[in-house]
């Protein structure tokens, strides 16, 4: 055999060896598409068919939402903040510090409250979600729930979803209050902007369009936490290089938050565009 | 089929990737009676179980459970199905986040509409008979192995399933803790009168549980036999399993005689 045919079959194999790589990871991400849109329909299914049982609920909210208060309060505040001082300098350039109420309440209610609830909710509840029900799975408990004819979805899954897409509205209705504090604290307290034309053009500005924006926008970034962060871990099993041990439940965990932490950026230019 | 077989496996293939664990396996368990499986590591004993539970499908072959297969079925039909089992898992399965008492009431108030007075009996009932006592409040990982084995077989038995599967019920016991285990399983079978399907590495002791010994080997099932008929098997496969794990104690007549 001649040293170029040597060389031309090489090259072939690596291409086909190429091809076929991207081919199994293609098909890898459609079955794991599939699966999880199949499993947000039945999560959603279980979430809205009796029995209805409200004390795994009240648990959860308490997991998901309760328990998150102290970051949100702490993260609102310095975000209220930082816009009051970002705000009260850039407007000042235009003679219109009055402005500033307005700027810190719209800012918040549409965009960062629920923006950065949702971020703050995966990175605490989101990963804890994920790798409970990872957990759960690797030791075959989702099996054992299964086999005595209990529906996982309905037991462990529907009581997260129902939970977080209660909590998150209202994490950010207290992340926009703590926030607009914390614009007050830094704009009139510290910078010394008016404080009647601060309230006054808060009240002027901000209009229940804006406020449903914002009660939309994180009843969707809810819904997008528990369904990633449940089927991430639901699905343990069926992860790419091994999803198995605790290794395993550790990097899915880490993936879901991230495509969680995404997806929300990604769907709040989808709804912000379809509600502005 | 024949009326006694509650369990069948026609032809069952499963690979994963290119490596083919079960190679058309045929099986059938009796109604009311214990099978045993036995077989080395690996040979999918655990695998074949899973199948049956439909918590896997098959690559190819039918599981029929009740003359229905398991995998051509509704959801629904599935779970009712699936009312009948009973499963003690190799690791027990508990789930930790709940004490001993909620692990074994929840079969009750997930599945019956008991009060919680009725389930409350039940449930110490239950611990009573599989001997576990004053563990109600603790957690999975503060209990023995061996408890958690009881606790797992409580929290199967207590809605009293027609069939009991029973993964490596010993595994990790030390020899007095797995008498007791096997005294619980005689107990509860003599009391429920279920079918019973277990796997198990226990040889010999497990085959004086057995009504009849299927030994996996390389994908398939050897044979289904009574222990008596098993240990006298001429077929190969099935002599050097018994020598194996008997030692020549246990060989046939035949041999010694030659």
């Amino acid at each position: 055999m001649s040293l170029n045919k040597i060389n031309l079959n090489f090259l072939t194999e690596r291409i086909l060896n190429f091809f076929e790589k991207i081919g199994d990871l293609f098909i890898y991400y459609l079955e794991q598409g599939g699966r999880m849109v199949i499993f947000l329909l039945y999560s959603l299914y279980a979430s809205i068919r009796p029995p209805y049982k409200i004390a795994p609920v009240i648990k959860q909210i308490f997991v998901i939402g309760a328990l998150s208060i102290f970051v949100i309060v702490f993260t609102g505040l310095f975000s209220g903040m930082v816009l009051g001082l970002q705000g009260h300098n850039t407007l000042k350039k235009f003679g219109a510090e009055g402005l500033l109420g307005s700027a810190v309440a719209l800012s918040l209610i549409r965009e960062l409250g629920p923006v950065l609830t949702a971020l703050m909710v995966t990175g605490r509840a989101g990963s804890a979600i994920c790798a409970e029900i990872g957990i759960m799975r690797n030791s075959e408990q989702i099996d054992a729930l299964e086999c005595m004819a209990i529906d996982p979805y309905k037991f462990i899954i529907a009581p997260k979803f129902i939970a977080a897409i209660i909590s998150l509205p209202l994490l950010t209705a207290i992340f926009d209050v703590v926030g607009i504090l914390g614009g007050y604290l830094v704009g009139v307290g510290l910078l010394g902007t008016n404080e009647g034309a601060f309230f006054n053009t808060m009240i002027s500005d901000v209009k229940f369009a804006d406020i449903y924006m914002g009660l939309v926008k994180s009843v969707f970034f809810g819904l997008i936490i528990a369904w990633i962060c449940s089927s991430m871990g639901y699905f343990v099993h069926m992860a790419r290089n091994g999803g198995f041990g605790a290794e395993g439940v550790s990097r899915v965990t880490t993936n879901a938050v991230v495509l969680s932490s995404v997806s929300v950026l990604v769907f709040d230019y989808f709804i912000t565009s379809m509600l502005i | 089929m024949d009326d006694n077989y509650i369990i069948k496996l026609v032809n069952v293939e499963k690979s994963f990737g290119s490596q083919k664990i079960l190679k058309g396996l045929n099986l059938s368990v009796v109604e009311g009676k214990t099978s045993v499986i036995v077989g080395g590591s690996g040979q999918g004993k655990s695998l074949t179980i899973k199948h049956i539970l439909g918590l896997m499908k098959p690559t190819n072959g039918q599981v029929l459970v009740y003359d229905k297969d398991i995998n051509g079925i509704s959801k629904k039909e599935l779970k009712e199905i699936r009312s009948n089992f009973g499963v003690l898992f190799q690791n027990s399965a508990l789930f930790d986040s709940m004490t001993i008492y909620d692990n074994v009431a929840l079969p009750l108030r997930e599945r019956t509409k008991m009060s919680e007075a009725e389930i409350k009996d039940t449930v110490n009932e239950y611990l009573e008979l599989m001997e576990v006592r004053g563990a109600n409040d603790k957690y999975p990982a503060q209990i023995s192995g061996g408890m958690k084995k009881r606790v797992g077989l409580a929290r199967a038995l207590v809605l009293k399933p027609k069939i009991m599967f029973f993964d490596e019920p010993t595994t990790g016991l030390d020899v007095a803790m797995s008498n007791e285990i096997y005294r619980i399983f005689f107990r509860t079978q003599a009391k429920l009168g279920y079918t019973a399907i277990i796997v198990s590495h226990d040889v010999p002791k497990i085959f004086k549980l057995a009504d009849y010994v299927l030994l996996f080997h390389d994908g398939i099932v050897e044979d289904n036999l009574t222990p008596e008929e098993f240990q006298l098997s001429d077929k190969p496969v099935i002599r050097k399993f018994v020598e194996t794990t008997m030692g020549r104690l246990y060989s046939s007549e035949m041999e010694d005689i030659q």
